[in-house]
């Protein structure tokens, strides 16, 4: 264990620098987002993970954001085990019906200010799951999306520059208001 | 004992079946063979329904003292059949979900509560004919009983980044009487939703059945397909499918070994294999495309090539395993507060796992050292040598080890292909047959054996698809695994197992 220690010492790191957020997330925030809401959003966001019937290659790479080669909670971001302790709701899958009351208790029991993304193309519109007696066919069918992240699953850096964009500093904000307003 | 091949002697043959045999017998002989496999002859490989235009039910079955395998089918005009979870309880889930699928009623079953349909979908037997939506009822969970005995309740969201379902405990202080899982939460209609579809949306609904199997998933689907077409899949194809299939059991088994150790809190092995984990996913990126080689196996071969690029970037991948995983191995040998954990934990006893045909890492870890990829007409791996790790102990640590085993042998066959590997066309053409035909497969993919069996009609479309994951006789097993352990080691039994969630409920 030492000789892996002091090796991890001398060895330049594997973590790489961060992508900037898409301008295609930050306008759908900027639309997403009231302004209030916005300034209440610190740098650092507690994400609460609920898987709402993926078939887990999402899940496995957002597992991949903790590795070193991502670090996700360099940027303030962290997983947390309760929505009791999030501030955002990241969820997978097409939303199956047997999964939808689990989803929407896991909702009521995030505290306000909250924010939900949709992440993967099931967690979209219901993917290739869409019109299945089984699925609700999107997160958004069942409760309010503020971000979504495409992708089947979508790779690490791309689920990382959408939660980039949740924390992007306001003055980029502002900027992409100014943008696109 | 009688061989399976005097079973079939019993039943007539279906003639357009590829892969292996199939035989159409009479409800005594179906019996009969529910009896057998309850006395330990043959093990089970599947039990599906159809309830189309055809009423039957259909019995995988494997034969491991003369190895084969072969399929027995009963017609039950009358949407009944005898049960064969009276005789065999590892039928027993299979035969509530077929029950709940198709409509077909398994006379005897002695477990009648639902399993996948909670009450929630807008119809009742989406695979038979629909009926009206099943009430929603609470769930019986079965009962323990003694002094002082509480139940914890966890589930169906978990506390990580973790598929869902529900686990509920009875506990006697820390030490855990009795678990019993409930399943079902993420289940789509994956089934359904094949049903009419062509080969190629059919193909892509299997590749996204179970994402950590996503090869596999796609093997299984595409094997059966061409074992229905009697298609050949070229040579190069064929040792790229062997390729992708042990990245997939790399890429998993690095990460399990890692996330096992992290849930006895040794999160140094975890960051360690997570990195090598990572850089397996980015070679299958650069060699193929993708980064868990999703849509890369297709009905009649692959759908991606591999360049120099991608095959330097494979061999550079072997080298920097090979030169950091033995370190970690040595950690994890040399650790005695983790070792503590693992060992003796978890126990699974080799008879249970025998007679639940429980494949991968969790059988061969309890003495049972079946492998799909040595199955006699399985030529996939024809020509390429590797080794099937077996040990006796079924604890959690042994289930550490086998991976750790595999991960050495999945190197040794990657670096086979790329050292020959042939050239040649990708995939070979699909035609319809111009009549219906079947077909069955048997394809090893990480966690153990996965089967999948479809009939296609006359214009090659999918009839009929049955996907079953090698969890649905994992799962039961991590039920009597963790039997006698604190509840504070559940998540370390859980993760030696890492069943698929998704796999189960389809």
């Amino acid at each position: 264990m030492r000789k892996l220690l002091f090796e991890s010492l001398i060895r330049l790191p594997l973590t790489e620098p961060p992508p900037a957020p898409e301008q295609r997330e930050l306008d759908a925030l900027a639309a997403a987002l009231g302004e209030r809401a916005r300034r209440r959003l610190g740098r650092s966001l507690a994400i609460r993970e609920v898987d709402a019937g993926s078939c887990n290659g999402c899940e496995l790479e957002i597992h991949a954001l903790n590795n070193a080669f991502y670090d996700l909670e360099r940027y303030g971001l962290r997983f947390v085990a309760s929505p009791r302790h999030a501030d955002v709701l990241l969820v997978t899958g097409p939303v199956t019906k047997n999964m939808r009351e689990a989803l929407e208790r896991t909702w009521q029991a995030t505290p306000d200010p909250k924010w939900l993304v949709a992440a993967g193309d099931c967690a979209v519109d219901g993917g290739c799951f869409a019109g299945s007696y089984a699925v609700e066919g999107g997160v958004a069918a069942v409760l309010p999306v503020d971000l979504t992240i495409p992708g089947c699953p979508p790779r690490p850096v791309e689920i990382l520059r959408g939660l980039l964009a949740l924390v992007a500093p306001l003055p980029a904000r502002e900027a992409t208001r100014g943008a696109t307003s | 004992m009688p061989a399976l091949i005097d079973l079939l002697l019993e039943g007539r043959r279906v003639a357009a079946h590829g892969g292996w045999p199939r035989v159409r017998v009479e409800p005594a002989i179906w019996r009969f063979a529910a009896e057998q496999l309850g006395t330990g002859h043959w093990t089970l490989l599947g039990l599906w329904g159809e309830a189309g235009e055809r009423l039957a039910v259909h019995l995988a079955l494997l034969d491991e003292t003369q190895p084969g395998a072969a399929v027995v089918s009963l017609d039950c005009p009358d949407g009944r059949f005898p049960s064969v979870g009276q005789y065999h309880a590892p039928a027993l889930r299979l035969e509530r979900a077929l029950h709940e699928l198709t409509g077909l009623e398994p006379e005897g079953l002695p477990d009648r509560r639902p399993w996948l349909d909670h009450g929630r979908w807008d119809r009742r037997f989406p695979l038979g004919a629909p009926g009206p939506a099943r009430e929603e009822a609470p769930y019986a969970f079965l009962q323990a009983e003694g002094e002082q005995l509480h139940q914890i309740a966890v589930g169906p969201v978990h506390a990580g980044i973790i598929e869902p379902g529900q686990f509920r405990f009875t506990a006697a202080g820390e030490t855990v009487v009795r678990l019993e899982e409930r399943l079902g939460y993420v289940h789509r209609g994956v089934e359904s939703l094949m049903a009419g579809t062509d080969l190629a949306r059919a193909a892509q609904l299997a590749g996204r059945v179970s994402g950590d199997s996503t090869v596999a998933c796609a093997l299984a689907f595409a094997q059966a397909a061409e074992a229905a077409l009697g298609l050949e899949v070229p040579p190069r194809a064929r040792r790229l499918r062997v390729l992708m299939a042990e990245l997939e059991r790399l890429a998993n088994h690095l990460g399990d070994i890692g996330a096992v150790c992290n849930d006895a809190a040794f999160a140094l092995l975890h960051s360690h294999c997570g990195v090598l984990r990572e850089r397996v996913l980015r070679a299958a990126d650069g060699a193929f495309g993708h980064r868990l080689l999703r849509d890369r196996i297709v009905p009649g071969g692959v759908a991606a090539d591999l360049g120099a690029d991608g095959r330097a970037a494979l061999a550079a991948l072997v080298a920097e395993v090979r030169r950091r995983f033995p370190r970690l191995v040595t950690l994890f040998d040399e650790t005695p507060s983790l070792r503590d954990r693992t060992v003796g934990t978890g126990i699974v006893a080799p008879a249970l796992a025998r007679r639940f045909g429980a494949g991968g890492f969790v059988g061969r870890a309890s003495g049972r050292g079946f492998d799909a990829r040595r199955l006699p007409g399985q030529t996939l791996y024809e020509g390429l040598a590797f080794e099937v790790p077996v040990l006796e102990t079924g604890d959690v640590d042994a289930r550490v080890w086998i991976r750790i085993r595999e991960v050495e042998q999945s190197l040794a066959l990657i670096e086979q292909i790329l050292a020959a590997l042939p050239d040649g066309p990708l995939a070979a053409r699909i035609e319809p047959a111009g009549e219906a035909r079947e077909g069955v497969s048997l394809v090893e993919g990480f966690r153990g054996d996965l089967l999948a069996w479809l009939r296609l009609d006359a214009e090659g479309r999918v009839v009929r698809c049955h996907l079953r994951d090698p969890s649905w006789f994992q799962w039961p097993l991590l039920e009597a695994a963790i039997e006698g352990n604190i509840v504070a080691d559940f998540p370390l039994c859980n993760k030696s197992f890492n069943c698929s969630y998704a796999g189960h409920d389809l």
